[in-house]
């Protein structure tokens, strides 16, 4: 029967007296949390202990006081006397381990995975290590009466050369009320706006659900919501996540306020919306010759001259408009620019959302094209395949989803055949253009999309938990290593218990915080067979923010 | 601290070092050959000849300074993730089993099982390619389930002993393991 005594390091130079502590009697160890010297009455030794039991909720001390040291106690406290540790090792020498912990950052750190809730002690029992972890971590109170302390007690723990506390700490505490209460009180003010009747209108809901600065306005929202509570966090969890957000809204903002110094200084407004206009009608110029170019022989391929010749125009057409548009606008873009960089003040990643929604905006003609294009390819696909299935004398079964024959009549295999030559031979033009403007479309995509994931970033990457693992890495504990201390014979076995930190990425997958991320919707091999049928994609999908 | 010749599963020599600090406690030290200076110096020599060969045909010098980044870069990446030094296994006596392994640049990575988690410690066989190989590793329970086998960790995966060193760890183990 192997005895686990675990010490904390701050007591191995501790004069004699009793050990309080805790018997975990399933695993047959005991965790020693303090001493307490000579001279000493029991009777306040034990209204001292039931003082300090009493106010914690979930480890149960009970009180027995022994001359000896006995492993067969069952009950969950014990306090033995400790003369000198080679008295003790002389009784049971090969059936003792001792493991020396460092309490201090036992205390205060975290075992991941975090168990939220109380798990059922009979099906789920905790292990070893988390009980023990649950214990020095519960005893708070126990480390209260440090060695400046007129009690008639005198104690040795990791706080006996006096209470720790942290001034910075301390003071936000203090700020954290009147600023939940501001935070508050600006939320309903905005909810209030938001919930003016002329905004439920359709349109403007359609709209604001599309824009993307409007979606992350309703997350950050939704977020200061969680921080204006005034209650203090309940678990570690909720308070990760509160600091992370916190700290993460910090970093937006100074980075907002970065971006608004560099832009506003040295003319660089002016400068951009110089470049804007020109920069457009390079574009439209571009998209000009490539349809000439589709219209003429592209590649050295033939085209169907009419048809070619009205889709050309007709793409023609509609930049001729794109491009009007843009002059109407061009001496407003500098005041655009201008109110719009403002909206940095608010954090990066409404900048950022800006610039998507703005470049939407700009290259709505690409979508439209992409979307004539696909619907007409895609049409034509569908016709192909249906009367490539009536050249072979077969019918699609829309009731058994499959493929069966069918005799037709003459003139409907006439007529079939007919159309089906046609469309076969107008296939190319159709593809062609198909093909071009695929391609501007997903180079739009690609460039909003690199947008959406750097404000994804910004919004859930856990910055908080990240520099606690840099520089408190004890505070965030996937286990512990031991180190054997002593190896004379005759001895008991003394190990070193350190905490082991939690891996960085593992820090980053457990404290995201989740967002409204865009995520691909379909694989690959899915997007492609889509690209090539000419269904219309949709490449990035909008989750709803969970809520926890 | 005993020292015989063993091999891994390719041949080269390891050396196992057995420390026994109690009846309760003992652990294993598997270390692996360091990194020859030759095979270092053949490799940087290849990269910068062919480096040299490419910048005599382009005459551009940022090809020279890029091959001599990408070495250093290379080679620090090299030992820091991946030369393993050595592995060691210490077996606690109702405590748990610590694997660790160490790299040539001094990192380590420890991870620590609980004796409630350990259903047993086996040498499982391997099918690779042609060869049949063995492999020490441990058995874990399922919370729910005593008897099933929830998860299997190998150990010493860089060192691949072969078997009759494999065979002294078990024994070693075994005795620890069946004691409480």
């Amino acid at each position: 029967m192997v005895l686990k005594i675990f010490f904390p390091q701050c007591c191995n130079r501790a004069d004699s007296g009793l050990l309080v502590g805790r018997w975990i009697s399933s695993q047959d160890s005991a965790v020693v949390l303090a001493v307490i010297h000579y001279p000493f009455i029991p009777g306040h030794v034990k209204q001292y202990i039931q003082q300090v039991s009493a106010e914690q909720t979930s480890v149960s001390a009970q009180v027995c006081i022994r001359d000896t040291f006995s492993p067969r106690l069952c009950l969950s406290c014990i306090v033995m006397t400790f003369e000198s540790q080679k008295e003790q090792e002389e009784e049971e020498e090969e059936k003792v381990i001792f493991v020396h912990y460092e309490q201090r950052k036992v205390m205060l750190s975290q075992l991941h995975p975090i168990e939220n809730g109380v798990p059922d002690p009979i099906t789920a029992p905790l292990s070893e290590l988390r009980q023990m972890f649950q214990t020095v971590a519960n005893s708070q109170p126990l480390f209260f009466l440090d060695r400046y302390d007129d009690g008639p007690l005198k104690s040795t723990h990791w706080q006996t050369e006096g209470r720790e506390a942290s001034i910075i700490v301390e003071l936000l505490k203090q700020a954290c009320i009147p600023l939940c209460m501001l935070i508050g009180w600006l939320l309903s003010i905005w909810t209030w706006i938001c919930n003016i009747r002329i905004f439920s209108l359709y349109p403007l809901r359609f709209l604001s659900s599309k824009l993307s600065t409007c979606v992350q306005l309703s997350y950050r929202t939704e977020y200061m919501r969680l921080l204006s509570s005034p209650k203090p966090a309940a678990g570690h969890t909720q308070f990760m996540r509160k600091a992370n957000i916190v700290v993460s809204f910090l970093v937006d903002v100074a980075l907002g306020m970065l971006l608004i110094w560099w832009l506003y200084r040295d003319n660089h407004i002016t400068m951009l919306a110089n470049t804007l206009v020109p920069a457009a009608d390079h574009v439209a110029k571009e998209l000009d010759e490539l349809l000439q170019w589709l219209m003429g022989a592209p590649a050295g391929l033939k085209m169907n001259r009419a048809l070619d010749q009205v889709l050309g125009r007709f793409f023609l057409y509609h930049i001729h408009l794109w491009i009007s548009y843009i002059h109407l606008m061009s001496p407003f873009i500098e005041g655009i620019l201008w109110y719009g960089g403002l909206s940095a003040c608010l954090g990066l990643t409404f900048a950022l959302s800006l610039l998507s929604d703005m470049v939407a905006l700009l290259t709505f003609h690409i979508y439209c094209f992409y979307v004539y294009g696909a619907r007409l390819y895609c049409l034509k696909i569908y016709g192909l395949s249906s009367l490539w299935r009536l050249f072979r004398g077969k019918k699609w079964n829309v009731l058994r989803q499959r493929v069966d024959s069918c005799s037709y009549d003459m003139d409907q295999l006439f007529i079939g055949t007919l159309l089906f030559t046609v469309l076969l031979f107008l296939l190319p033009t159709t593809a062609l253009y198909y093909l071009v403007f695929t391609l501007l479309r997903l180079l739009v995509v690609l460039f909003q999309g690199v947008l959406h994931l750097s404000v994804d970033f910004i919004n859930s990457f856990p910055l908080f938990a990240m520099s606690l693992r840099i520089t408190r890495p004890y505070r965030l504990a996937e286990g512990v290593k031991f180190r054997v201390l002593c190896e004379e014979p005759g001895t008991a076995l003394h190990l070193l218990m350190e905490i082991n930190p939690l891996k960085c990425s593992a820090v980053v997958q457990t404290y995201r915080t989740p967002t409204y991320s865009c995520y691909p919707k379909d694989s690959w091999a899915a997007l492609v067979k889509k690209l090539f049928v000419g269904e219309l994609i949709y490449p990035w999908r909008h989750k709803t923010t969970k809520t926890d | 601290m005993e020292d015989e010749a063993f091999t891994d599963i390719n041949g080269k020599s390891i050396s196992l070092d057995c420390q026994s600090h109690s009846s309760l406690c003992s652990e294993f030290i598997v270390s692996v050959p360091k990194v020859s200076i030759g095979k270092v110096m053949v490799y940087t020599c290849c990269v910068w000849l062919l480096a040299y060969a490419v910048f005599f045909f382009t005459e551009n010098t940022a090809v020279l300074s890029s091959a001599i980044f990408i070495t250093l870069v290379g080679m620090m990446l090299h030992i820091h993730f991946v030369k393993v030094d050595h592995e060691s296994l210490l077996v606690i006596g109702s405590l748990g089993i610590q694997v660790s392994s160490s790299y040539a640049s001094g990192r380590e990575t420890t991870t620590f099982i609980e004796m409630s988690k350990i259903k047993d410690i086996v040498i499982n066989e391997a099918i690779y390619m042609h060869q049949i190989i063995y492999y020490l590793c441990v058995l874990l329970k399922e919370p729910s389930d005593p008897n099933a086998v929830s998860s299997v960790v190998p150990l010493f995966q860089s060192s691949k002993p072969r078997l009759n060193c494999l065979v002294k760890v078990y024994k070693s183990c075994q005795e620890i393991i069946s004691k409480c």
